[in-house]
């Protein structure tokens, strides 16, 4: 079954978070204009991110988070052509010349960078195939996805997209009951917090934004952020009677209702 | 004789007639019309206000399935239809990853409406690049309690599982109301 659609009407965002939730492993490809990138996931987990035709092997990638020299780095690539980023990883840790947090900070950094540029492209194609592992011979890291989807969530400023996601402020914040969600491995940030201090059925999130004296616009980009990253979801508030259409067939008791729809579904059966 | 009713509804295309089509003891009403704007001609043609089919149990009773039109510019006759439903499907085409997030706020617009049960179906399964149910439920962030039912609208069986879900949904609200 396929996984694959458009960044235009499917978010790079979205897409974190869907793999964040199935704890999904494989590759995703994700072709912008003129670039394409490489995403390896374990177990929901992000484990190595590749763009474009960019030098990605370990040398760069030290060079680039300043753990060695460009100099250095040439050297390295130039003496060892022929091993992959593991056997140099291990070589260089081994001769101590850098401790393997230097190597896994490094990869770490690099490969969030690489989700933090995806999260700019709003064009593109997209494809999960769940049957790619990690190339051999790269070194896998593992970084929990919350904290970027909230990032990624944080980037999001179409007003009219959160307007579609968050139709209304009357309705309210809950945390969710998912297991795993856990507050204490989210980085927020202040306003976020703010937010975060009046989640609760009762409270919708127009009173919310009174009460935290923020616009239509913060609120719901915070709301959203949260409602991505699974921490909360949203629920008619507490104390408002939901509003109860006049009914063309109004249940005159309980079991008389029951009798209907059992009648029905013993109709549909037969068909 | 009490008339009773089910709204399916789903976003543009999402295969609404058809669905009530394949079990529809009638030739569905259907107020289709040709399709004018270029966005929209993925079909030929579109439901303006309303479709219905009818199912009738016996002497007393009667279900009619109300299809909802899917373009944005009818929702005014969202809330008419969702009077006095028994409950209602949605119907996503999982084929179409850009209508997810339409199928959402049709969703959240439903229940606002009214609290009544619904289940969502995940139609064209049978499609190549259809999703994965449950990859559905996340993409449209989906409690794990709300049923979600692969489908293939044309086929009926799979348009009577959904029927029944909803209908055992329903059965499950009465005897356990919710507070």
């Amino acid at each position: 079954m396929a996984l694959r659609g458009n960044l235009r009407d499917f978010s790079f965002t979205q897409i974190l978070n869907l793999i964040n939730l199935a704890q999904k492993t494989g590759m995703l490809t994700v072709e912008g204009p003129g670039e394409m990138a490489r995403i390896y996931f374990r177990d929901g987990k992000l484990a190595l991110a590749l763009i474009g035709r960019e030098e990605n092997d370990l040398s760069a990638i030290l060079a680039r988070s300043r753990k060695i020299t460009a100099n250095q780095a040439r050297v390295i690539r130039e003496r060892t052509r022929m091993m992959t980023d593991k056997e140099v990883g291990l070589l260089l840790i081994n001769a101590g010349y850098l401790s393997q947090k230097d190597v896994f900070d490094s990869l770490q950094l690099y490969s969030i960078e690489v989700i933090r540029r995806l999260f700019t492209w709003v064009e593109g194609i997209f494809q999960f195939d769940q049957t790619s592992p990690v190339p051999t011979g790269k070194i896998p890291v593992r970084i929990d996805l919350e904290n970027l989807i909230m990032e990624g969530s944080r980037q999001l400023r179409e007003w009219e997209q959160l307007q579609e996601e968050i139709p209304s402020l009357d309705m309210a914040l809950k945390f969710t009951d998912r297991p795993g969600a856990n507050l204490r491995h989210l980085n927020l940030n202040l306003e976020e917090w703010r937010v975060v201090r009046y989640v609760n059925p009762k409270n919708s999130m127009r009173q919310i934004a009174q009460a935290t004296h923020m616009n239509d616009l913060e609120i719901r980009r915070i709301a959203y952020a949260l409602l991505q990253a699974g921490v909360v979801e949203m629920v008619r508030p507490g104390g408002i009677p939901p509003v109860m259409p006049p009914r063309s067939l109004p249940p005159v008791n309980k079991e008389e209702h029951k009798s209907l729809i059992q009648r029905l579904i013993n109709r549909i059966r037969s068909l | 004789m009490q008339n009773v009713k089910i709204v399916v509804t789903g976003p543009f295309n999402a295969g609404k007639t058809e669905f009530i089509r394949s079990v529809s003891e009638i030739d569905v009403v259907s107020t289709e019309r040709k399709i004018t704007a270029e966005a929209e001609k993925i079909k030929s043609s579109t439901t303006v206000a309303m479709d219905f089919g009818r199912i009738t149990v016996d002497d007393e009773l009667v279900l009619y399935l109300f299809g909802t039109p899917g373009q944005k510019r009818f929702d005014f006759m969202w809330e008419i239809l969702s009077e006095g439903m028994l409950g209602f499907v949605v119907l996503v085409d999982s084929a179409r990853p850009e209508t997810f997030r339409e199928a959402r706020g049709i969703l959240e617009t439903f229940r606002a409406y009214a609290p009544t049960p619904y289940v969502v179906a995940a139609n064209k399964q049978d499609c190549d690049d259809a999703w994965e149910a449950e990859d559905i439920r996340l993409a449209l962030r989906l409690d794990p309690q709300v049923k979600l039912l692969p489908c293939v609208a044309s086929q009926k069986e799979t348009v009577k599982t959904v029927l029944l879900e909803l209908l055992y949904s329903i059965l499950e609200s009465i005897e356990t109301p919710a507070d």
